[in-house]
C-alpha cells in the first residue's frame, strides 16, 4: 500500500551502488551549452558506464533510461535493447524510468525522439554495448583466451573448451568505472535475438488484470487530498478568498492562494471535490477573447514572428509567369490531448526537501520548475515519474504537479491532487490553432514549378523546461510568464535546412545555402512562418505543427494533381526525388491496390452514399521516419457523415525493433488522427473555454465501425532508427480530406470535418 | 460520516465516509484499488466501471450509500495476473492497449453484455461501447480480443 522509491531500495534491489551522487552543487544551467537533446548537466554523468547500467551478483541488469513509457512501449522496446546487446534474456533486465535521483538526464521523453536518441549510437544503446565489451574483456582475461573466441549467451561468457564465467561472477554488485564507449560495436540487426521481435508489451497482465500503478494509484503515508479552483474565465485573477465559505467541509484541511493560483486540501477527495465547489472566489474579469468565429481571420491580422525557411528568391517571379496558379487557404483549430485520465500529481513537501510523484514526460525540467516554485533548492527537489494515462504530448501531468506541490508546501501535508474533466481540459496546453496559406504554379506541361506557403501558427507557453515555470497554467496562475512570440521580421534563410515542423512540403527542393535537404524537386519555392500571440496556452500534442501542415501540403498537392488531371499517387511521385518517401507511396498504393486516376472519381450522384479514396504521405520531421497512408471511405451525402472503411499504410523507421508494437503504434496513430479529423475542436464564448466534458468535445467512442487498417512494414537494418510513433497520425487527415474530395468532389479545407462542415461543401459543390 | 459496510471482489470492508461519497473514491482511496480509475467522474468515458448485479456501472457516480450490500467486482476481482479471467486473457493475448488507462470500462463493458447476452451482434456490441472511450484508439485490437473472448466463451 505505501508508496516509497527509497534510493536506497532501489540500488539494493539492483545489487549495485550504481548511482554517482555529486556532493558539488548544480552548475549554473544558463552557463553550461546543452545537451543535442535539450538537457542540462544532470549530477548522474552520462558519459559513465555505471549511470547507465548494473550487473548484480546474480546477473540481472538493471538499466537506467531517461525517456519514459505512457503506453507508447518506450518500457518493452528499451528492455529489448538493453537484452539485445548484454546477451541476456529480457527476463534479466530490469528498466528504471526517469527519476531524478537514479536515471540520467535525458530531456523529455517526446518529439518521436526516444528511438532516435537510446536506439542508435549513443546514450543507452552504446552504454550496453561498451558493458558487453567489457565484460567480454574480463572474461577474456579470466578465461585466459581471446576476447574474439568467447561467445555469450544469457549472461554467461564461454569459451571454446567450455569453460565459462557469468556476469554475475565478472561484476556483480560493482562499479564498471569506466566510460561509455563510442566506438563499442552495437550488435548487427541480422544478428539479433530479442531485438526486431514482436515482443508482447511487458505490462500487459498487470494492466488487463487492473494490478498496474498509475500515478492515480500511488499512495503516500499522511496523504490528503486537493482540488484546484480555475479561473473561471481565461486571464480572470483573484479579487477575494472568503475562506469562511468552506469552514463547514468537514475534513478541511487548508485553502491555498498564491497569487491567482486557488486550491483546498481536505482528508478526502471527496470533502476536498465539495471545498472547491463552494468556495467564494471573487474573481476580477480577464478581458475578452476574441470571437471564435472570425479568429482564423483575427490570427492573420496579428504581429507575427517570422522565420523563412526556405526562399529561392524568384518565387514572385515564377508565379507571375506560371500558366495557373492555384490557392487555398486550411484551416485547423486548437485541439486538446484530452487524455483520458483527468491528470493526477502527489506531492510531499517538506521544510527542507519535495519528492514528487508525476506524469510528466519531463522529470528533471519539472524538478526545475518545482525548484522555482518552492524555492528549494534544485538538489533537493525529487521528481519521480509514474505512468499516467496516455499524454500524447504536453497534457495536464506537468501542470498537476505544480499544483500538487504549491498545495503541499501550503498544508504541510502529502498531498494528492486529482484534476476534474473540466479542470483538465481548461488547464492543458492545446494544440495549436493554425492558417495555413498555399499557393501554387504550374507549367504549360501541369507540373508544378513554383510552390509558396505561408503558415500561421497561434502560440502561448509550452513545455516550460528547465527555466520557464509560466508555460503551463499552475506556474502562471503563481506569478511566472507564459513564453510568447515576440513579433520579428524574418531573416533570409540560413544554415541548413529545418524542417522540424514539416512545415516545407515534400515536394520542394529545401534548399538553404546551396545545400537541398528536402524531398522533391521543386526548385522554386517559398516556405513562411508566422507564429502569433495565442489567447489560450498551447504545446506540442503528437505530431504538433507537422500534422497541421501536412494536413494543408498533402491536401493542396491533391488539389493540384486533380487540377492537372493527374493520378493523385502519379503525380506526387513526378514531384519527389526522396527514395524513401518514394518507396512508401509506392508500397502503401501496391497494398491498396490503388486505382489510378484524377480524383474525383466519375459519375458519383449528388445524393446518396459516395465512396472514395485519398494518399498522403510525409517525411516525418523531414528525415525522423516515412509514411503513406491510403484512405478508402464512404459518404453520406445526406447526412455529411463520414464512414472510413479501410486505412494501408506503408511505414519505414529505419530497424524496427518490434514490429507488433509498431504496429499497435501505427493503428492508434491513424485512429487518433481520424477523431481528430473528424470531430475534435476546442470551442470558446466570450470569456472562456467551452468544450469542458466529452460531450462538448467530440472523441470517436470505442463503439465506431472501426475500419480496416493494414501496415505494410519497411524494415531498413542498415538505416539509423527514427521516431514512430507520430508518423502515421500526421496523415490522416489529409488522407481522409482527399478520399471525401475523391468521392463527392468537395474539398474540406477547415478541421474537423464535421457533417456540416461537409454538408456545406458538398452544397458549394459547382 | 457514515459506517457503510459493502462487499468488494469477495471482501466486506467496512468504511466511515459521507454516504453521497461516490463509490469509486472509496474503491480507489479507502481501499486502494487499482482497476477502477478516475476518467472524467461524469460518467462520460467509462474509465471507472465495475460490475454491479452483472451490469456494467459507472462508479465515479454512484453514491456509496446506494452499493451497500451489492456485491461488486472490480477489474482485480475478475482474474489475478496468474490467473486472469478469460476475458483478460483474450486482451493478453492481443496485447489490446496502449496506456490501459480506459481498461476497466472496456474489458467490463464488453463481459457484462456477452454475459448477457452471449450471441450478441457485432451492431450490440458497438452500441454497448458506444460511450466508452480509449484516447489511445487501441480500438483495433480490443475490438478483436472482444470477439475472441466471445467465440471462446460460446
Amino acid at each position: 500500500m505505501k508508496k516509497e522509491i527509497s534510493r536506497r531500495d532501489l540500488l539494493k534491489a539492483s545489487g549495485a551502488l550504481v548511482v554517482c551522487f555529486s556532493a558539488a552543487s548544480f552548475p549554473d544551467s544558463s552557463a553550461v551549452a546543452q545537451e543535442p537533446f535539450d538537457t542540462h548537466p544532470s549530477h548522474i554523468d552520462p558519459e559513465k558506464l555505471d549511470s547507465w547500467l548494473a550487473v548484480a551478483s546474480d546477473g540481472t541488469v538493471t538499466a537506467y533510461t531517461g525517456k519514459c513509457d505512457f503506453g507508447q512501449g518506450m518500457y518493452t522496446m528499451q528492455t529489448q535493447l538493453v537484452a539485445e546487446e548484454l546477451c541476456v534474456s529480457i527476463a534479466k533486465v530490469r528498466l528504471i524510468q526517469c527519476d531524478t535521483s537514479v536515471t540520467p538526464d535525458q530531456g523529455t521523453t517526446s518529439g518521436s525522439q526516444s528511438t532516435p536518441t537510446n536506439f542508435n549510437t549513443r546514450n543507452l544503446a552504446q552504454a550496453a554495448a561498451t558493458a558487453r565489451e567489457a565484460l567480454a574483456e574480463r572474461a577474456a582475461q579470466r578465461l585466459g583466451v581471446p576476447a574474439d573466441e568467447l561467445t555469450i549467451e544469457n549472461g554467461v561468457v564461454s569459451a571454446k573448451n567450455g569453460r565459462h564465467v557469468s556476469y554475475g561472477e565478472l561484476i556483480g554488485g560493482r562499479h564498471f568505472d569506466i566510460p561509455v564507449s563510442s566506438t563499442a560495436e552495437r550488435r548487427l540487426p541480422s544478428e539479433w535475438k530479442v531485438l526486431g521481435k514482436s515482443v508482447p508489451s511487458m505490462d500487459r497482465v498487470g494492466l488487463m488484470t487492473g494490478t498496474f500503478e498509475f500515478i492515480h494509484n500511488v499512495h503516500v503515508p499522511g496523504m490528503v487530498h486537493g482540488r484546484i479552483v480555475r479561473p473561471p474565465e481565461i486571464g480572470a485573477t483573484v479579487a477575494n478568498v472568503d475562506e469562511k465559505s468552506v469552514q463547514h467541509v468537514p475534513g478541511l484541511v487548508k485553502v491555498v492562494v498564491r497569487n491567482n493560483f486557488v486550491g483546498v486540501v481536505a482528508e478526502k477527495q471527496w470533502q476536498a471535490g465539495q471545498a472547491a465547489e463552494d468556495l467564494k472566489v471573487t474573481w476580477k474579469p480577464g478581458g475578452e477573447l476574441p470571437v471564435q468565429k472570425g479568429f482564423y481571420d483575427y490570427l492573420l491580422k496579428q504581429p507575427s514572428r517570422e522565420a523563412m525557411l526556405v526562399n529561392s528568391g524568384d518565387v514572385d517571379n515564377k508565379l507571375k509567369t506560371s500558366a495557373r496558379v492555384l490557392k487555398a487557404t486550411y484551416l485547423h483549430p486548437y485541439q486538446a490531448h484530452g487524455s483520458i485520465g483527468s491528470s493526477c500529481a502527489v506531492a510531499d513537501v517538506q521544510a527542507d526537501h519535495a519528492t514528487v510523484w508525476s506524469a510528466t514526460q519531463s522529470v528533471y525540467p519539472t524538478q526545475h520548475g518545482l525548484a522555482a516554485l518552492t524555492r528549494l533548492p534544485l538538489d533537493s527537489v525529487r521528481v519521480v515519474f509514474v505512468r499516467g494515462p496516455g499524454c500524447y504530448g504536453l497534457n495536464a501531468a506537468d501542470t498537476v504537479s505544480y499544483d500538487a506541490v504549491l498545495l503541499s508546501q501550503a498544508a504541510h501535508r502529502p498531498v494528492r491532487v486529482q484534476l476534474t474533466r473540466q479542470d483538465e481540459f481548461v488547464s492543458e496546453n492545446y494544440g495549436s490553432a493554425c492558417v495555413i496559406e498555399q499557393q501554387a504554379g504550374l507549367d504549360a506541361s501541369g507540373t508544378i514549378a513554383v510552390w509558396d506557403c505561408v503558415t500561421w501558427s497561434a502560440s502561448l507557453g509550452g513545455r516550460p523546461g528547465y527555466e520557464k515555470p509560466g508555460n503551463v497554467i499552475t506556474g502562471m496562475l503563481a506569478g511566472f510568464a507564459p513564453e510568447a512570440p515576440a513579433p520579428r521580421r524574418a531573416a533570409a534563410p540560413s544554415g541548413e535546412l529545418r524542417n522540424g515542423n514539416n512545415a516545407v512540403p515534400s515536394y520542394v527542393m529545401g534548399c538553404v545555402n546551396g545545400k537541398c535537404g528536402g524531398a522533391g524537386s521543386i526548385r522554386s519555392e517559398r516556405v513562411l512562418t508566422r507564429t502569433v500571440r495565442s489567447p489560450f496556452l498551447t504545446g506540442p500534442l503528437r505530431s504538433p505543427l507537422r500534422l497541421q501542415n501536412t494536413f494543408a501540403h498533402e491536401c493542396f498537392m491533391d488539389e493540384i494533381s486533380a487540377y492537372a488531371k493527374a493520378d493523385p499517387v502519379a503525380y506526387r511521385l513526378q514531384h519527389l526525388r526522396e527514395t524513401r518517401l518514394i518507396d512508401v507511396v509506392r508500397a502503401a498504393a501496391r497494398a491498396a491496390t490503388w486505382d489510378a486516376r484524377p480524383s474525383p472519381t466519375n459519375g458519383t450522384a449528388r445524393g446518396g452514399t459516395a465512396s472514395g479514396r485519398g494518399i498522403a504521405c510525409v517525411a516525418y520531421e523531414g528525415d525522423n521516419g516515412y509514411a503513406a497512408l491510403v484512405a478508402e471511405l464512404d459518404v453520406d451525402q445526406a447526412s455529411g457523415q463520414v464512414h472510413a472503411k479501410r486505412f494501408v499504410v506503408a511505414h519505414d523507421c529505419g530497424p524496427i525493433s518490434n514490429p507488433e508494437g509498431l504496429r499497435n503504434q501505427i493503428e492508434g496513430g491513424v485512429l487518433q488522427g481520424m477523431s481528430r479529423a473528424l470531430g475534435e475542436e476546442i470551442t470558446w464564448d466570450q470569456h472562456k473555454v467551452t468544450s469542458i466534458d466529452w460531450q462538448t468535445y467530440k472523441t470517436l467512442p470505442l463503439g465506431i465501425r472501426v475500419p480496416l487498417i493494414e501496415c505494410v512494414l519497411i524494415d531498413r537494418p542498415a538505416a539509423k532508427a527514427t521516431g514512430a510513433g507520430e508518423t502515421a497520425i500526421t496523415l490522416s487527415v489529409a488522407a481522409i480530406g482527399n478520399a471525401i474530395f475523391d468521392a463527392t468532389g468537395a474539398r474540406l479545407r477547415e478541421m474537423p470535418f464535421t457533417p456540416d462542415r461537409v454538408k456545406a461543401a458538398l452544397s458549394s459543390r459547382e | 460520516m457514515a459506517a457503510i459496510s459493502l462487499k468488494v471482489n469477495g471482501h466486506d470492508y467496512r468504511v466511515d465516509v459521507d454516504p453521497e461519497t461516490p463509490l469509486l473514491y472509496v474503491l480507489s482511496d479507502d481501499l486502494q484499488l487499482r482497476g477502477p480509475k478516475f476518467g472524467c467522474g461524469l460518467a462520460q468515458c467509462g474509465a471507472c466501471t465495475v460490475i454491479m448485479q452483472g451490469q456494467a456501472v459507472r462508479s465515479c457516480v454512484m453514491p456509496i450509500s446506494a452499493v451497500e450490500e451489492i456485491e461488486v467486482t472490480t477489474l482485480e476481482g475478475l482474474g489475478t495476473p496468474e490467473k486472469p479471467h478469460a476475458i483478460q486473457q483474450a486482451f493478453i493475448d492481443e496485447d489490446a492497449a496502449q496506456c490501459g488507462f480506459c481498461l476497466s470500462g472496456v474489458i467490463l463493458t464488453s463481459k457484462a453484455l456477452l454475459d448477457e447476452n452471449p450471441k450478441a451482434s457485432d451492431e450490440q456490441i458497438r452500441d454497448a461501447l458506444s460511450n466508452v472511450l480509449c484516447r489511445c484508439f487501441a480500438h483495433t485490437r480490443m475490438l478483436r480480443a472482444i470477439k475472441a473472448y466471445q467465440r471462446n466463451r460460446a
